[in-house]
């Protein structure tokens, strides 16, 4: 089995976000891994771990800090680790979803896995845009993937407790929202043993001819405004009792 | 736990044969196998065979670790009983027991075989980490925020002097002010980030100002000391923050570091010589209680309050402080100490060593009835005091939070340095 999980580098929201002109000011923040894609690292190495097979991870390095993602995706038990070096922290997912469809196009891959969306702009783009580009199909909202044969099984979850099984032909993208355990933990002397000897590949980004135009453009980019506060109430135990009780009745839930 | 043996019932026969030979006899019931021939040692053996966890193997069964275990107090534990369990089938490194010790070392004081514990637990749950096996979700959050953050409660590094804006006074940053101070302050996370730390922070940055200390923190620099973390198990961790302190500490020039909290006093002292650094390192009311005559004139403003003070387990029992905390809550005037039933050396672990720190919500559900903290907070309210004094950054939310959920809101938590700053301001 071949499993390709695209990752993303991230800015941390840790701490404010800092703005500068009509973007992130990519100087004053952390970058992290998509919190969706420490999901797919998982789901691609317990399929490992139960079939057999190879993970190689593969991410845009955006500050020249990719690999240290890279080398905990290795402690956790990836196999092969790839970063493109595109060296752009403004790259939008669309640019690095070209990029990556580049890089996995050759690799062979049965299941590429992506985290269903990134904390950072939402998008939840590139997953679908790898398979239009590598012409394969997509699943997205996954909750857990079993390889069988040349076909998975892939646990998919609907709004309102539903979720539903299908039958996925390989090769396929999945879009995944979680795996089906936590993510596992990766001792930092087995991550620091990778940094020493693993060898991080590096492809240079390619065909981005048709995405450097950027159809998508920030026009501005400012905190939300506030609209409304929670209202604290004050006073003893009783007293806050019965102004919430005064106030379900009054919306008429209780 | 289940232990994975049955106990065997004594057997008694009327007749035991052996070899074709008919023994039989009064004493023939010792002819089958009794209970304790199907103890294993295998799984008593696996513990101590982990290098620094030998001593495990060395217990015979007193139990006088029981009757000072914390753990046990408001559960069922003790290195006794991890020993008995392992002899009857429980495997330390998958069990839920892995993770209840908080290092307090209140064991180890009462051990005639010198079962260490303070040394047992982390080198075995270090190989449960390293094997991947089970770690409670909480800590493992606090593994990965101390490795990507440089502290366990995930906050921002450029932040981390961010509290010196609530001091009030002037806080020197070692790297702008480039010169030689003669004492190094390193604040430590919980007092960089935590909302009540920071009120421990901003008192110690008076009183140091008061006192006319020539003193720098490391500001941005300064990263957590991992020594719980190392306890909780992640050595690799502990040594990778380790190397970038020490390489932090001796990029300046000072004469004494003082630290804020009991952790990273054990650590810098008595862990981080064996990793090449060997400066002077004292807690903060050590350093303090040098200072005590140039102290009593300035803590004007009387805290009229009945005080009792908790030994944090790594500044007493692990370093062997309990004198000077409390001189200085004795020498602010209007104050009466009185002492909990368990003090000193027999003090009572507030279970945030070793880890414990980040696995309440694990510990609450395995066979505790309440938090060592809420356990503690009941004994200070049961003294009669109205302030808790601690001397700990752990022990300020720890507290704090079980004052309130014991129903004893009544008492103050305070840290010793905001109990010195409010008589010296008289707030």
């Amino acid at each position: 089995m071949n499993i390709v999980v695209a990752i993303k580098h991230i800015p941390s929201i840790a701490d404010d976000l800092p703005v500068k002109g009509n973007n992130v000011d990519f100087d004053s923040v952390d970058f992290v891994l998509n919190e969706w894609d420490e999901h797919s690292i998982e789901q691609a190495v317990l399929i490992k771990e139960s079939v057999g097979g190879t993970v190689t991870v593969i991410g845009v390095d955006l500050i020249g800090e990719l690999d240290n993602a890279l080398h905990l995706a290795l402690a956790k038990g990836a196999d092969k680790v790839v970063k493109i070096t595109a060296d752009d922290p403004a790259a939008d997912s669309h640019m690095q979803a070209k990029w990556l469809s580049e890089a996995i196009k050759g690799m062979g891959a049965n299941m590429v896995f992506a985290g269903v969306q990134a904390s950072n702009d939402l998008d939840g783009q590139i997953g679908p845009m790898i398979a239009a580009y590598l012409d394969m199909p997509y699943i997205g909202g996954v909750s857990s993937v079993e390889a069988n044969g040349d076909s998975a099984t892939v646990n998919k979850e609907f709004a309102g407790g539903a979720g539903a099984k299908y039958a996925v032909s390989m090769p396929f993208v999945a879009g995944v929202q979680s795996a089906p355990k936590p993510p596992r933990y990766a001792p930092v002397s087995k991550v620091r043993q990778m940094a020493q000897s693993a060898t991080v590949e590096k492809v240079a980004p390619s065909g981005d001819a048709d995405v450097r135009e950027r159809p998508l453009r920030i026009l501005k980019m400012a905190p939300p405004v506030v609209t409304g506060h929670a209202e604290m109430i004050e006073g003893s135990s009783k007293e806050v009792a019965a102004k919430i009780v005064e106030l379900l009745k009054s919306k008429g839930l209780a | 736990m289940a232990p994975k043996f049955e106990k065997a019932k004594a057997v008694e026969k009327e007749h035991a044969v052996v070899d074709g030979v008919d023994v039989s006899g009064h004493w023939n019931r010792m002819f089958e196998q009794r209970v304790i021939f199907e103890y294993t040692p295998e799984l008593i053996e696996k513990i101590a065979d982990i290098p620094n966890a030998e001593s495990f193997a060395n217990c015979y069964q007193c139990a006088k670790c029981v009757a000072v275990c914390p753990v046990d107090v408001v559960g069922n534990y003790g290195p006794r009983k991890l020993y008995r369990y392992a002899q009857t089938g429980m495997d330390l490194t998958e069990a839920p027991e892995l993770w209840l010790c908080t290092t307090c070392a209140n064991c180890l004081r009462v051990c005639p075989k010198e079962v260490n514990m303070v040394k047992i637990m982390p080198a075995a749950r270090e190989q449960a980490i390293l094997d991947g096996k089970f770690v409670p979700a909480e800590l493992q959050q606090a593994f990965e925020n101390t490795a990507k953050s440089g502290n366990p409660l995930g906050q921002p590094q450029r932040k981390r002097d961010a509290w010196i804006q609530s001091a009030g006074v002037p806080v020197p940053i070692i790297k702008d002010l480039g010169r030689k101070v003669s004492v190094l302050w390193y604040v430590g996370s919980y007092p960089s980030y935590h909302p009540r730390g920071i009120d421990a922070a901003a008192a110690a940055a008076r009183i140091f100002n008061a006192l006319g200390i020539d003193f720098a923190i490391l500001g941005k620099e300064e990263k957590d000391d991992a020594d719980s973390q190392r306890l909780a198990g992640e050595k690799g961790l502990f040594e990778m923050m380790t190397e970038q302190n020490i390489e932090t500490f001796n990029k300046y020039e000072w004469d004494e570091m003082v630290v804020t909290g009991p952790h990273e006093l054990n650590a810098f002292k008595n862990v981080y010589p064996k990793y090449g650094f060997e400066r002077p390192v004292v807690h903060y009311s050590t350093f303090l209680a040098r200072y005590l005559d140039q102290l009593k004139p300035m803590l004007k403003h009387p805290v009229n309050k009945k005080i009792t003070y908790h030994d944090p387990c790594y500044l007493g029992r692990h370093n062997g402080e309990y004198e000077a905390p409390r001189k200085l809550l004795e020498a602010i005037p209007g104050v009466e100490l009185v002492e909990m039933q368990r003090n000193r050396e027999n003090g009572y672990c507030c279970g945030g060593g070793g880890g414990g720190m980040w696995m309440d919500s694990f510990t609450a559900k395995h066979n505790t009835t309440m938090r060592l903290s809420e356990k503690r907070a009941m004994e200070a309210a049961s003294t009669g005091a109205n302030v808790l004094a601690v001397a700990c950054p752990f022990e300020v939310s720890r507290f704090t939070d079980a004052v309130k959920s014991t129903g004893n809101e009544h008492v103050d938590v305070l840290d010793i340095l905001e109990l010195l700053d409010r008589s010296m301001r008289g707030e």
